[in-house]
């Protein structure tokens, strides 16, 4: 991709959107691909906002690992969770194939 | 009717408990006026009338019976559509998610049924909360009450809409830059983002995990208080939920005394870039708290003018991850690429991603994917987080000066449909005073300040430390009750009647 200096070409914007995978038409491309230069432009002025010495901060408040008692409670029944699905089969998700020819 | 729908949830709480109404004949009140302005408004993606009207049912037998009630008991509520109801359409303003019913309950709607709130249906909303107009929304805009030309604010435009045009006493909305408080000051409602943690995020459909909180919408300091109530206090189902007593916040918006109280005004929130009736809206209110006892000072938070940047790379990212399990695997939108024969799971999941996400939602899931990219992480998403930490430290320097913090809530009153939708910089700038609060976890508050030459409504921010929420309904109500006293009666009675359909 093009360095963070100089912006998002629209090659950059198409491999983005295959990693995010949303296949975006040419028309979606071209228009993100006119945007996203101006969002960026805009948007990096935090890199010269704080210095090294600056921690980053990742959430409000201080995280910590929250546990609770290993019992046995209620939880959605198989039936409630896939009434949603697009497609299901034998208490399972149906899902197209994962695999591609080559594999 | 009319005087019943237009009360404050504080007196139709006393009534229902007098016995004057029942809560059927309330729901039913509500109902009726959401067939009557809601073709027009536009502020409901759903409405549950069986469902509120049997628990209004279910809480005027158990009245009849003796039972102790809560408070709010038979009051209705309306819900915005980012909180999963059991049995209700949930969408959060997407397409993606058209016609999907939760198995399970947000915590906060576990709270709403457990009080007794009949839940009138579901607010409408940009997709996936990302927006200030509603224009954003997957199933059309909601309009303004004060003029339908025009957006409501957003995220929660249906939130602020339904409560403004007396379609629901009360709303719950969710803030993750102002969702709650910027649509608020579009439509003269009250709006509160309570402490990031003060409210289970658990059901929340998540856009910026480290920075959504749900929150009240009313159409009274109070009122939001009593509902702030309901809802907040310690969640095992939310890791980020805090194991501490919600602040005393009915008890501050009774007390609504200023006397001695220290209010700072933050520099870089007004002056340049805000309307100058926003802004004397704001003079004029401080000044009626000054003439109340309050100490009014400056405050300087020099970072905040890098909140915008650092939020537009923060939420992006977090949003790009959480929006990653809309997958059309599990539930939601399922669609098959155009002219594949067996299409690949990664290919129906590209096309359907494709077809279910609107602009905004595909214009900030590539922002964020480009900003955690290898390679830019660190110029991007770890700069920004370092702003973040100064933002939290202006915070914490401001808060030794002053016991809250005011500003105005937006620096415009209400735009025209179309007006920023192709700019989305300028969409983006409407936050600009409510962003910092989220990216420091505090708490703020937006009540109406008054009305422009435009006729519109303009809002007044109050923000505070974390969990001391109780400062804002305190400082928050003083200075509604000398706005109504100045006024001869609340806001919304100069707002223009709707036509009702019959």
């Amino acid at each position: 991709m093009s360095d963070p200096v100089s912006g998002i070409s629209r090659a950059d914007v198409a491999h983005l959107a295959d990693l995010a995978r949303i296949s975006l038409s040419d028309e979606e491309l071209d228009h993100l691909a006119s945007e996203l230069p101006a969002i960026l432009e805009h948007v990096r002025v935090v890199q010269d906002a704080a210095g090294d010495d600056v921690e980053p901060m990742s959430h409000p408040l201080p995280i910590s690992n929250v546990f609770r008692d290993d019992e046995v409670r209620e939880s959605l029944s198989a039936e409630d969770a896939l009434a949603a699905a697009p497609a299901s089969e034998q208490q399972r998700f149906l899902v197209p194939r994962i695999l591609g020819d080559e594999q | 009717m009319t005087d019943l729908i237009r009360a404050t949830a504080e007196e139709l709480s006393r009534r229902l408990a007098a016995g004057e109404v029942t809560s059927v004949e309330l729901t039913q009140a509500y109902v009726d006026r959401i067939s009557a302005v809601d073709g027009e408004v536009h502020a409901f993606l759903h409405v549950d009338a069986d469902g509120a009207l049997a628990t209004a049912a279910d809480v005027d037998a158990r009245r009849a019976a003796g039972e102790e009630l809560h408070p709010l008991a038979g009051v209705p509520v309306a819900v915005k559509d980012v909180i999963t109801t059991r049995g209700v359409p949930t969408t959060a303003g997407s397409r993606i998610l058209e016609g999907w019913v939760p198995p399970y309950d947000a915590t906060v709607t576990t709270r709403l049924r457990a009080a007794g709130l009949p839940i009138l249906g579901k607010t409408n909303m940009d997709e996936f909360a990302m927006g200030s107009s509603t224009e954003h929304s997957g199933y059309g805009p909601t309009r303004n009450p004060w003029d339908t030309g025009r957006i409501p604010g957003g995220s929660g435009g249906g939130s602020a809409a339904a409560v403004a045009a007396f379609e629901a006493p009360l709303a719950v909305g969710t803030d993750t830059g102002g969702s709650i408080r910027q649509p608020g000051a579009m439509t003269g409602t009250v709006g509160v983002k309570p402490t990031y943690g003060g409210v289970s995020r658990y059901g929340l459909i998540a856009l910026a995990s480290s920075l959504d909180q749900a929150g009240p919408v009313t159409r009274s300091v109070l009122d939001a208080a009593l509902l702030h109530e309901v809802i907040a206090g310690h969640d095992p189902c939310d890791s980020t939920s805090i194991d501490q007593p919600v602040p005393p916040v009915v008890e501050a918006a009774r007390r609504a005394d200023v006397q001695g109280l220290r209010i700072g005004v933050v520099r870089e929130l007004g002056g340049e870039g805000f309307d100058p009736d926003v802004s004397a809206r704001f003079d004029e209110s401080l000044a009626l708290l000054e003439g109340a006892g309050a100490e009014i000072v400056e405050v300087s938070c020099p970072s905040f003018v890098n909140a915008l940047a650092a939020y537009y790379l923060i939420l992006p990212s977090e949003a790009s991850s959480n929006l990653a399990k809309f997958d059309a695997m599990r539930y939601g939108l399922r669609v098959a690429p155009d002219g594949v024969d067996a299409p690949s799971a990664e290919q129906v999941m590209a096309a359907s991603r494709d077809a279910g996400f609107g602009d905004e939602v595909k214009r900030r899931i590539i922002l964020g994917t480009y900003a955690l990219s290898s390679g830019y992480y660190e110029a991007y998403y770890g700069s920004a987080q370092k702003v973040r930490t100064l933002i939290a430290q202006d915070f914490a320097a401001a808060f030794e000066q002053a016991d809250v913090l005011a500003s105005p809530t937006s620096p415009t009153t209400a735009f025209p449909f179309g007006d920023k939708l192709d700019d989305p910089l300028a969409m983006y700038a409407q936050d600009v005073a409510t962003i910092p609060a989220n990216l420091a976890g505090v708490p703020g508050l937006s009540l109406p300040s008054g009305l422009a030459s435009d006729g519109l409504p303009t809002g007044f921010q109050l923000l505070a430390p974390a969990m001391a929420d109780d400062r804002l309904y305190n400082a928050g109500a003083a200075l509604e009750r000398l706005l109504e006293e100045k006024w001869g009666g609340t806001i919304l009675a100069q707002a223009p009647a709707l036509e009702e359909a019959r």
